[in-house]
């Protein structure tokens, strides 16, 4: 089932959380909401779930308008960070919740019901556990009854509220390869609220970045990590070398940083080039100031000496090896790959909360 | 490190062995026979004198005092004023704490004090409220006169002033709980496709049960005990309007101890029926809240 929010606004107080937010999601897609806290995705997936009403604005599902539909009718699966197991229940009651509140007419038979249990645990690869409380389970195990609790109804949509955000990072990587698995198995469109732009670029269709009430770009995970639009995806999303503009003496990047005075080049530690000497084409001289090859890549802190600032550079480990620079040494940069943005734009996207 | 590790514990063994603050022994027995001592005077000598006073003249003269009608009539209307008095207050305690725990509203905190306010007020100001509304002197005294509704010394009068005076127990005991369950449980029963009433019925009050059953039993005992309210609105009309703790005060009062400790004996054990089934629910909840506790962290 599509979905499609229009012009939506939603203010607590004097804190605006969704300011004429549009947003369409196709059947069958996986996206991701992605945005530091108070940006307000959670709220967004309130808002279609119906457990909020906006302020102003639409929502509609499968192009009808949905935004006055109760939450119970909306048939929508949702999945609570905190899992919102019903904790004086049995793993398999709390699975089969949905269809034991079906009015009589429609509930389907007790061997049914228990029928559908079993098979939405082993799904969840919890089989055996039915007779267990919540409170027997690890984070994991209970996300995963979360899960199969919301998918249970058979919903038109699937939405999840930072479902692994209360787990160890272990269990995180493999509960999220396993729900694209599970939505690749199911194609239920699906929606995903999360905090962590690694979560989001690996098993979302398309990534949703938001920052302060609005949507700042949509796009597949390889757009907007290769082609920011704003400043603050460009933060937000990997990490970034900012660079001033107008920098002084002969310039090695692209002509528009030189002319824009009031301007900032970003550019991703590994679109860096670095020479031990100045090969004739135009680079930047600056000094190592430390350097650590342990890990995949080799990174390196190089102090600009036109400007004084950091850049932090990702080498592969043989290029590294073959520079061989020690700290102190002189070395010559050059940027493969950068974009420019007006400095009053890049200053408001400074510091996003919890890039991380 | 292994070496700090034993020292750490044998540092601790010798620590349990030694009590805390280190104060002197005298110290310690002086403080436990003060506070053994007044418990014993303040407590279980009234407790033993209430059941030796009442078996004075043998179990034949116990027993024959609950056989007096009066008698009779005071523990019916005391059970019956309890039968109204509690389910109202549970109904009541639950809505209540429902719409203060998982709803913002204008005028919460104005609802929080009104809820608290029988606890604030002396029973026998609760009591005088009612005679000024109903009696015959009072505002709806003269309508009630002339359409022959009785409500100061009669039954309903006594149920309403203990209505008032258990009304917090069972709302306060659920507050604290219901707003630390928060409302996730139910947005998912709604998300899930429960009806409203579904919602309570299959998740909210499973949940918070214990805390019910604790604030029900507390409720109970203060319905049946109640002295002050009631006394104001009985009007002490034998065999008609007085309740157990009246009819204790009216036997002491007419030099019939023996009666009037017998009655009492009944309330005594109350007492202890209500500490040892509120002591059963304590632990339930303890134990319930375990498992909570597991289900969060």
């Amino acid at each position: 089932m599509s979905i499609e929010a229009r012009n939506i606004t939603k203010r607590f107080g004097a804190f605006t959380a969704l300011d004429q937010v549009d947003l369409k999601i196709e059947s069958g897609e996986l996206v991701s909401l992605l945005g530091p806290s108070g940006s307000g995705k959670t709220t967004l997936l309130r808002i279609i779930a119906g457990l909020e009403h906006p302020d102003s604005g639409t929502v509609h599902f499968n192009n009808a308008n949905a935004t006055h539909l109760p939450v119970a009718q909306r048939k929508v699966g949702f999945v609570f960070q905190h899992y919102a197991l019903f904790r004086h229940m049995t793993v398999e009651k709390n699975i089969s919740f949905g269809l034991r509140m079906l009015p009589r007419s429609k509930r389907p038979s007790r061997h049914k019901v228990a029928e559908r249990a079993a098979e939405l645990l082993s799904l969840v690869q919890l089989e055996g556990m039915g007779g267990r409380y919540p409170s027997q389970l690890s984070g994991g195990q209970r996300q995963r009854v979360a899960l199969a609790r919301a998918l249970a109804v058979e919903p038109r949509v699937l939405l999840l509220d930072e479902p692994f955000g209360a787990l160890d990072a272990k269990v995180r990587k493999d509960l999220r390869k396993w729900v694209r698995q599970l939505h690749d198995e199911l194609h239920i469109t699906t929606v995903f609220v999360t905090h962590d732009q690694e979560e989001a670029l690996e098993i979302s269709d398309r990534v949703v970045v938001m920052n302060h009430a609005r949507i700042e770009q949509i796009g597949t995970p390889q757009e907007v990590y290769d082609q920011p639009a704003t400043p603050f995806v460009f933060r937000f999303l990997g990490k970034v070398n900012a660079v001033k503009g107008g920098l002084a003496g002969p310039t090695p990047v692209p002509d528009e940083l030189d002319a824009r005075h009031d301007s900032l080049a970003f550019v991703r530690p590994h679109d860096v080039e670095v020479l031990r000497y100045p090969n004739g084409s135009p680079t930047l001289a600056a000094t190592v100031e430390h350097t650590n090859a342990a890990g995949s890549v080799a990174r390196l802190d190089l102090r600009l000496r036109a400007t004084g600032e950091l850049l932090e550079v990702e080498l592969p480990r043989a290029r590294h090896a073959e520079l061989d620079l020690k700290p102190g040494e002189a070395a010559y940069v050059k940027f493969k790959k950068v974009r420019t943005f007006p400095a009053a734009d890049a200053a408001f996207a400074s510091e996003p909360a919890d890039a991380a | 490190m292994a070496g700090i590790a034993t020292t750490l514990i044998r540092t601790r063994l010798v620590a349990a062995n030694r009590p805390l603050t280190g104060d002197p022994a005298w110290i310690r027995w002086l403080v436990m026979s003060v506070g053994i001592t007044f418990l014993v005077v303040t407590l279980f000598i009234p407790l033993v004198a209430v059941f030796t006073e009442a078996l004075r003249h043998g179990l034949a003269a116990y027993f024959a005092s609950f056989t007096d009608p009066d008698a009779l009539s005071a523990i019916r209307l005391t059970l019956f004023t309890a039968a109204i008095s509690v389910p109202l207050n549970l109904v009541f305690g639950v809505a209540a704490a429902w719409a203060i725990a998982k709803f913002q509203f204008p005028g919460k905190s104005l609802l929080i004090s009104l809820i608290d306010l029988p606890f604030a007020i002396s029973p026998v100001v609760a009591g005088l409220i009612y005679v000024l509304m109903f009696g015959a002197q009072g505002w709806f005294g003269p309508w009630l006169h002339a359409h022959h509704i009785k409500i100061i010394f009669a039954v309903p009068g006594i149920v309403l002033a203990t209505i008032f005076v258990t009304f917090p127990f069972v709302a306060r005991e659920l507050i604290p709980l219901m707003e630390s369950q928060g409302d996730t449980e139910e947005c998912a029963a709604l998300i899930l496709g429960a009806t409203g009433w579904q919602t309570f019925w299959y998740v909210t009050l499973p949940n918070i049960r214990w805390g019910l059953l604790y604030g029900v039993i507390l409720c109970n005992a203060r319905a049946m005990g109640e002295f002050g309210a009631v006394s104001v609105v009985s009007g002490h009309i034998r065999g008609l309007t007085n309740t157990m703790p009246l009819q204790v005060e009216i036997l002491y009062n007419d030099y019939n101890f023996v009666a009037a400790f017998a009655v009492a004996t009944l309330l005594a054990l109350l007492a202890l029926v209500t500490l040892v089934l509120k002591r059963l629910v304590e632990w339930h909840a303890s134990r319930q809240e375990d498992s909570t506790q597991g289900a969060l962290s």
